[in-house]
């Protein structure tokens, strides 16, 4: 707890804007109810995460030190949430609509990231900015500073509509049809703390793109995206959105449907309230894990959930603000601080000809350009900060934005500034060249601050970075433009689906010992507001990662056809030739003794763990049986990949529920060595052994994965198109996943049979 | 003055003669161990990807200790998080106090191959509320600082010299001592 906490309570009292002053008051009166026990353990993680103050790794009070998992001696608190010890460092996650920022809001975020973090402030992949190891008790102090310069944390986590984004270029774009620069911040403010969102059962993240084609906004990946569009009425030319609802990425994920095809401007706040009403009403409330809007889309198909919206938007009263907050929308403009310009001759200058050709790009307004400020995994000092506030200052009208590519960019920037600016931000160590290139690599927190992390995907992400940037140029032209997206677990917070080269985070065991793996995820695209999504080819140890970068890319270089996009490329070759280019990483790994390196995570030397389970003691032929049997089952889930790369989705779903049933029946012969093939009885088997006893359960997610098992068995015989095929094959890769959990935990603990029950 | 939250650094002597990155396993041995009296260690953050930035930190409740690179200089640094008792000097003591630990131990994991300042190091309060990086806070902290570096050193052969160049950077002093400080002797990992 800070010295200065009564200081900056009083220096900003009454000074804050509303409603977000009250709200800090009111989080600050919950937590000294909490310290006296008097908000139940629940309800004030809720609050606390409604107000951006999210758990992180070992806040349970546990920690695995390389040989066992050891109590962090605490003092005795009340929780912050079930399981979750007071004193135990946080995660605030900071709002920042549409990424916009301004000079003075950079450098709050350097005092923040100094006195209450580590001294780094996290660019997310949803333009937000992240604290971590923070106290839940300087809370308070940090938002009423936020709040001092506009920015809240309100329902940044927590069951509510998450920081609303949009594409950076918004404004100054050449493919836009609009700006969606005011309707993004209206509808951002419109829908904090409005009642038709207070009961969702899970998050709502909403996106703009001002045109379909690029990935900027990505629309198709987001609970609601909107995506500008202009159409002629009556000789006049009318602004609205195409509006999508549905998407999203996660464990498994779904393309957004079509809720209209246009929407005037005028109808976008209080459509936007009828689909939130709609979800509040009827979106899931007890399952979390179903609980998505997505579900509900799936569950009632698109066209009676368009039907429910339009209906719901009838019965809405009628609110001034609809039209209020959107005034002078068509007005607004950012324009620039110093007069057109063109770039000067480079003479040679070899970086910054570098820097230019990756990071610069023209704006639709002539003689001005923007630039990405690229951010090592989306990581930026103090120091750092308040040089961007500076350089922002010197060479714009004081507007700068984040990216969900977790960097920034200055937009607004003279052709004549161009060498000052690189000069400026390479002395502040910001004048990396190879924005949204193969270097610009994404990556999600993972183990290294996350509860669910499995694998290391900032280590992935690091090393593979330092590999990239030190031959990039040497790099062959054609891979130069690659995303690689590193998520530590199935969740996809660093956007694996949507990658080239994915990867997320999943564990094995191996000669007695976890290891850490990486999934390697093929046929994402970026482009098309993220288009479409990968499935993932093969599992290969972390150590092992940066190798299967070389070997897809060295494929792809080599055997390309002119002109072929990575992605193209992949359709036409598919995943099996590059399945067996990666396969041998599998094979020959080491042992434990000859080499221990390979047994730990990037960045992390102690010896990997995902969690307290120690190493266990079972039968080596049971073990050689649910290998086999697992293998099966992993050959099964790719083949279905292969189906669907064909297109006969039949086939793909058919060959995806086969594996679902080789991995069951792997688990079952665990415990009944007798089992038949008979779907039947695998089913049967399983529910009795591994459900009704909840060995099954996943500690985070519950029966989600059996319940994917269940459903796939219950409608077999169905019909597929390539979207339910392509979710089955999710689903069963899932399921795998989570038979090896279950697995590596019977292996910690005695059998009923071994105990002799 | 109510000097809380303080951090001491104390720079390497010279360019740095190892790979950060093995200061990694050295901190997780302290966690492992909880080796750092007064302080429960909760985890090691890698920061290393990010030019002149926090380098490696062993992050605890109580205080953080790190081989920090920030402004571009490498040093063994300690963070005070929590309040402590006592007058600004005590506060003072303890911290250098434990800059000079971390430092010892440093060197010990890594011979000679690492060596820190005997003669400089620098103060900060890590806490703008308390202590604006002002003219006036200066006035207000040197005695106390210059007492506290007479009871700690033994002596008062040291000049002090604020941090000036970015009123926005947090309020500091760097510290050079001609006659100099030991380090103690380092505790065990």
């Amino acid at each position: 707890m800070k010295a200065s906490n009564d200081i900056w309570k009083e220096r900003f009292r009454g000074k804050l804007p509303e409603p977000i002053g009250s709200e800090v008051d009111q989080f600050e009166t919950e937590i000294e109810l909490r310290k006296k026990g008097k908000i139940d353990e629940k309800v004030f993680a809720e609050t606390r995460l409604r107000r951006g103050a999210y758990g992180q790794r070992y806040d349970n009070g546990h920690r695995y030190d390389g040989t066992e998992s050891r109590t962090l001696p605490y003092a005795d608190k009340p929780t912050k949430g079930p399981g979750t010890i007071w004193d135990a460092p946080g995660m605030l996650r900071i709002k920042v609509p549409f990424g916009g920022l301004n000079p003075r809001q950079l450098e709050v975020m350097a005092e923040l990231a100094e006195e209450y973090s580590d001294g780094i402030a996290h660019v997310t992949t949803r333009q937000d900015f992240q604290l971590h190891f923070i106290h839940i008790e300087n809370g308070p102090s940090i938002m009423r500073r936020l709040a001092s310069v506009g920015i809240t944390t309100r329902e940044a986590c927590g069951n509510a509509v998450r920081n609303v984004t949009a594409c950076p270029l918004s404004g100054v774009c050449r493919d836009e049809a609009f700006d969606v620069t005011p309707y993004s911040h209206a509808l951002a403010w419109f829908l904090m703390g409005h009642p038709d969102t207070m009961e969702f059962g899970r998050k709502f993240k909403p996106a703009f793109s001002g045109c379909g084609q690029h990935a900027c906004g990505l629309t198709q990946m987001h609970d609601i995206g909107f995506v500008a569009a202009v159409r002629e009425v009556d000789g006049r030319l009318q602004r609205g959105f195409k509006i999508v609802v549905g998407g999203g990425l996660g464990p498994v994920p779904r393309q957004a449907r079509l809720l209209t095809e246009f929407a005037p401007v005028e109808e976008m706040l209080p459509l936007t309230q009828a689909v939130c009403r709609v979800f509040g009403k009827h979106g899931e409330k007890k399952n979390r894990n179903a609980a998505r809007i997505k579900f509900l889309v799936d569950k009632w198909g698109i066209e009676k959930f368009r039907e429910e919206v339009f209906a719901a938007r009838k019965e809405l009263r009628e609110d001034p603000r609809w039209l209020d907050m959107i005034k002078g929308a068509e007005q607004a403009a950012e324009g620039p601080l110093h007069p057109p310009g063109k770039i000067p001759a480079l003479n040679g200058d070899q970086r910054l000809g570098q820097w230019v050709a990756s990071n610069v790009r023209d704006q639709r307004q002539e003689g001005y350009v923007t630039a990405a400020v690229t951010l090592p995994l989306g990581d930026i000092t103090a120091h750092q900060l308040r040089s961007l506030a500076d350089i922002v200052t010197k060479y714009t009208r004081g507007t700068i934005r984040t990216t969900v590519e977790q960097n920034f960019l200055i937009r607004w920037v003279s052709k004549a500034d161009v060498p000052a600016l690189f000069a400026d931000l390479a002395a502040a160590d910001l004048g990396q060249a190879g924005a949204q290139s193969i270097v610009d690599i994404v990556a999600c927190p993972g183990t290294d601050t996350c509860k669910l992390g499995i694998s290391s995907s900032r280590g992935l992400g690091g090393e593979l970075r330092n590999r990239l940037v030190a031959k990039s140029y040497q790099l062959d032209e054609a891979i130069r433009d690659l995303h690689i997206k590193v998520s530590g677990c199935f969740n996809s917070c660093g956007c694996h689906h949507v990658a080239d080269l994915g990867f997320y985070g999943v564990s094995r065991t191996i000669n007695g010992y976890k290891v850490p793996h990486f999934q390697v995820v093929l046929g994402g695209q970026w482009e098309n507001n993220a288009g479409s999504y990968g499935l993932p080819i093969i599992a290969i140890p972390s150590k092992r990662a940066p190798d299967a970068v070389d070997r897809v890319t060295d494929y792809y270089v080599k055997n390309k056809e002119k002109g072929e996009r990575f992605y193209a490329f992949v359709k036409r070759v598919g995943k099996g030739p590059i399945r067996d280019l990666l396969e041998p990483l599998n094979q020959n790994l080491p042992s434990h003794d000859a080499e221990p390196g390979l047994y730990s995570d990037w960045g992390d030397p102690r010896q990997y763990s995902i969690g307290d389970i120690g190493v266990g003691e079972c039968a080596g032929e049971v073990v050689s049986r649910y290998q086999f049997e697992m293998t099966a089952a992993e050959r099964l889930v790719f083949e279905a990949g292969l189906d669907l790369d064909r297109d006969a989705a039949q086939s793909a779903g058919e060959t995806a529920y086969k594996a679902f049933i080789r991995a069951a029946k792997a688990l079952v012969q665990v415990r009944y060595d007798d089992v038949s093939d008979d779907p039947d009885e695998i089913l049967a088997e399983f529910r009795e052994r591994f459900f009704d006893t909840n060995l099954f359960h996943d500690p985070f997610v519950g029966p989600k994965f059996a319940n994917y098992l269940f459903a796939a068995h219950a409608a077999r015989g169905e019909k597929f198109t390539a979207d339910t095929a392509h979710h089955r094959i999710a689903e069963a890769q899932l399921f795998i996943e989570a038979v090896h959990s279950c697995y590596n935990k019977l292996r910690s603990t005695p059998s009923p049979a071994a105990a002799g029950t | 003055m109510n000097l809380q939250h303080l951090i001491v650094k104390i720079p390497v002597d010279g360019p740095l003669g190892i790979d950060p990155a093995k200061v990694v396993d050295v901190f997780h041995k302290w966690v492992a161990a909880q080796s750092a009296p007064g302080v429960l260690l909760v985890d090691v953050a890698e920061l290393l990807h990010v030019p002149k930035g926090p380098g490696v930190v062993a992050v605890g409740h109580e205080a953080d200790f790190a081989l920090d690179d920030t402004g571009g200089v490498w040093g063994a640094l300690y963070r005070r998080k929590t309040l402590l008792p006592g007058s600004d000097a005590d506060r003072l003591a303890e911290a250098f106090g434990a800059a000079r630990q971390t430092a010892a131990r440093l060197e010990a994991a890594f011979g000679k191959e690492l060596r820190f300042s005997r003669t400089e190091f620098e103060i900060l309060v890590n806490d703008r509320g308390i202590a604006p990086n002002t003219p006036e806070t200066y006035a207000e902290a040197v005695p106390a600082i210059e007492a506290a570096l007479r009871a700690v050193l033994g002596h008062g052969d040291f000049r002090l010299s604020r941090h000036d160049r970015d009123p926005r950077d947090r309020f500091g002093v760097t510290v050079v001592s001609a006659r100099g400080f030991a380090l103690p002797e380092a505790i065990a990992d």
